[in-house]
């Protein structure tokens, strides 16, 4: 029977020829993923079930990148627990900060996850790895406590959904702007329980910086996961970089979805998704004279360097308004090193803005840039929840990079056409 | 197992951030977790007003967003005995049972529902009744599977029996 991508992963990790969905299937895992936010819940899970030993200490990985560089003592206490329990079992995919990053960019970047995974983490935008031909989805910490184990989980095999984007993007619309139109399409349980599957030929077309930023926002559609078919691309993404051997698949001609919904990209603008959430999205020409007080460039969805190269052009020559306090997150230190060697720090600063060392701070209004009450922010980030930056009664509004830094510099929601 | 409890009802799509906001997250302590639940939503002085044994009523999509098991570990810390919606956002749905709160899908329960309706409902049959109103409903049932995570005691029990 023909299948889907995401079926053919999961097939292959449950030692069957064909699965179909709403199949119940015991998975093998690649990588076990957990942070300094969930770990700790993992670990106490992983302890009280009186477990030794994890099941291979090469497939886990602990990323401390939420609340760190430590924010308080409490968060030193959570880094802490992820750090001894890293040594005590010999995890060879801890990293400290000085060697971290948002661990979405972290991950893909050192080849730790390769296409044909399957990866679960606990936290939900591990759905980003679909962009590398990944079966890849958020699950909570105790999933993650039982796989550290078993090296196993229980899935159900989802559905799929086609998306197929045609046509030719227009000037400064990116991966994350195709992303916010189809959530605002859908809605943000529009692919509940489901696979989505990107297709087409701008998905073809696209750098791998904006196929990651695709599928690490399919959580925000309810998605299960969200998944691109390797091709060249993915290929010499993953050359010298990958740390096992990749395995590339496609869907069948003839796979069963679901839903197909084809969006014609040339007729699509930059996108910025409105409060309080993902799905209120408009076009950017459509918001006039929404003032802001901060702008956010980073995260797991677009802190990678082509996105700081982005702001960098829109920055150049300009400073950012008064009333704005920029803030410049790069998602890894590699990125870091990266944008201060192609002199992207230069333009940063002399714009005004501040640049951070790699965390996820402010996107879950953990740290390094909170809003007040009454505040409002534009984000490169994934979530625009209430109180998702800070006080409950502040705002986010998501944009792509290029609609951020113009913003910052224009002081209201703005597009890089409008400035001088 | 019979839980009874006052209704509170709230929309849909409540987030995970609304249940539990992030900034209380540099902790893991159920107790402390607890504290916080429903905060940012907009009934936030849950807390306060809240008795052990009420159910949380909501609309679809509940739970949607991070997968922070802080959420339904709130949720049960605070003493809500159960979470009645039209839909669960998925991982929501998993660490619920996995960590052992009661969660049930009811479109018409919820609809039917109003705040401060008393409600006793049968875990094991799924059948809500509204004693306010004197009406019963039956919950979407719970699938095997899950059954055979609830019947083990959660997600860590049925691994420790499949390990041992």
């Amino acid at each position: 029977m023909p299948m889907t991508i995401t079926e053919k992963i999961l097939a292959a990790h449950c030692g069957k020829k064909e699965v179909v969905p709403g199949e119940l299937i015991n998975a093998r895992v690649d990588i076990v993923l957990a942070n300094d936010i969930t770990a700790p819940i993992s670990i106490r899970e992983f302890r009280k079930a009186g477990a030794k030993k994890v099941f291979d200490k090469k497939r886990i990985v602990l990323v401390p990148d939420h609340f760190v560089p430590n924010k308080d003592i409490n968060s030193a206490e959570q880094a802490k627990l992820l750090r001894e329990f890293s040594k005590e079992h010999g995890l060879t995919n801890y990293f400290e900060v000085g060697r971290m990053g948002v661990e979405h960019a972290l991950l893909p970047e050192q080849g730790i996850v390769v296409s044909g995974d399957v990866v679960i983490g606990a936290d939900s935008h591990t759905c980003t790895y679909g962009g590398l031909g990944a079966f890849a989805t958020g699950v909570g910490s105790t999933d993650v406590a039982a796989a550290m184990i078993t090296g196993e989980i229980w899935f159900k095999v989802p559905e799929s959904m086609k998306f197929i984007y045609t046509g030719k993007l227009r000037k400064w619309v990116s991966g994350k702007d195709l992303i916010l139109y189809t959530i605002g399409d859908i809605g943000v349980d529009g692919a509940l329980y489901r696979a989505m599957e990107f297709t087409g030929e701008v998905i073809d077309k696209m750098e791998m910086s904006g196929r990651l930023t695709m599928a690490n926002m399919a959580i925000e559609a309810g998605g299960k996961n969200g998944i691109i078919a390797p091709d060249d691309i993915t290929k010499k993404y993953e050359d010298g970089r990958a740390q096992r051997r990749p395995k590339y698949s496609k869907s069948d001609k003839g796979a069963q979805y679901v839903d197909v919904r084809e969006y014609d990209c040339s007729k699509i603008e930059p996108q910025v998704a409105c409060p309080h959430l993902p799905e209120n999205t408009k076009g950017v020409s459509e918001l006039s004279n929404i003032k802001i007080d901060q702008s956010v460039v980073g995260s797991c969805t677009n802190g990678r360097i082509e996105d700081l190269r982005v702001a960098a052009k829109v920055l150049k020559g300009h400073k950012v308004h008064p009333d704005v306090r920029m803030i410049i997150i790069p998602a890894t230190q590699a990125i870091y090193k990266q944008a201060m060697k192609e002199g992207l720090f230069d333009i940063f600063l002399d714009a005004q803005a501040a640049v951070s060392t790699p965390t996820c701070g402010p996107c879950l209004g953990g740290h390094m840039g909170i809003l007040a009450k009454g505040e409002r922010a534009i984000a490169t980030t994934n979530r625009n929840f209430v109180g998702r930056m800070g006080h409950p009664e502040s705002e986010v509004y998501l944009s792509n990079p290029a609609i951020a830094a113009a913003s910052a510099v224009l002081g209201r929601i703005g597009s890089p056409e409008e400035l001088k | 197992m019979k839980l009874k409890g006052k209704a509170w009802k709230f929309g849909a799509d409540i987030d995970t951030d609304a249940i539990i906001p992030a900034r209380y997250l540099n902790t893991s302590d159920p107790v402390e977790l607890a504290k916080h639940c429903m905060e940012d939503s907009k009934t936030p002085d849950f807390m306060r007003k809240m008795k052990k044994g009420d159910i949380i009523v909501a609309d679809k999509n509940f739970g949607c967003g991070s997968s922070r098991e802080h959420a339904p570990i709130a949720i049960k810390t605070a003493g809500v005995s159960c979470v009645i919606a039209k839909t669960f956002a998925r991982i929501f749905y998993r660490n619920s049972f996995n960590m052992g709160l009661p969660i049930f899908e009811c479109p018409e329960a919820v609809d039917a529902i109003a705040e401060g309706d008393l409600l006793e409902v049968d875990a094991e049959t799924g059948t809500i009744k509204n004693v306010t109103k004197k009406k019963t409903y039956k919950a979407n049932p719970i699938p095997p599977f899950m059954q055979e995570l609830i019947g083990a005691g959660g997600l860590m029990e049925w691994v420790k029996r499949k390990v041992a």
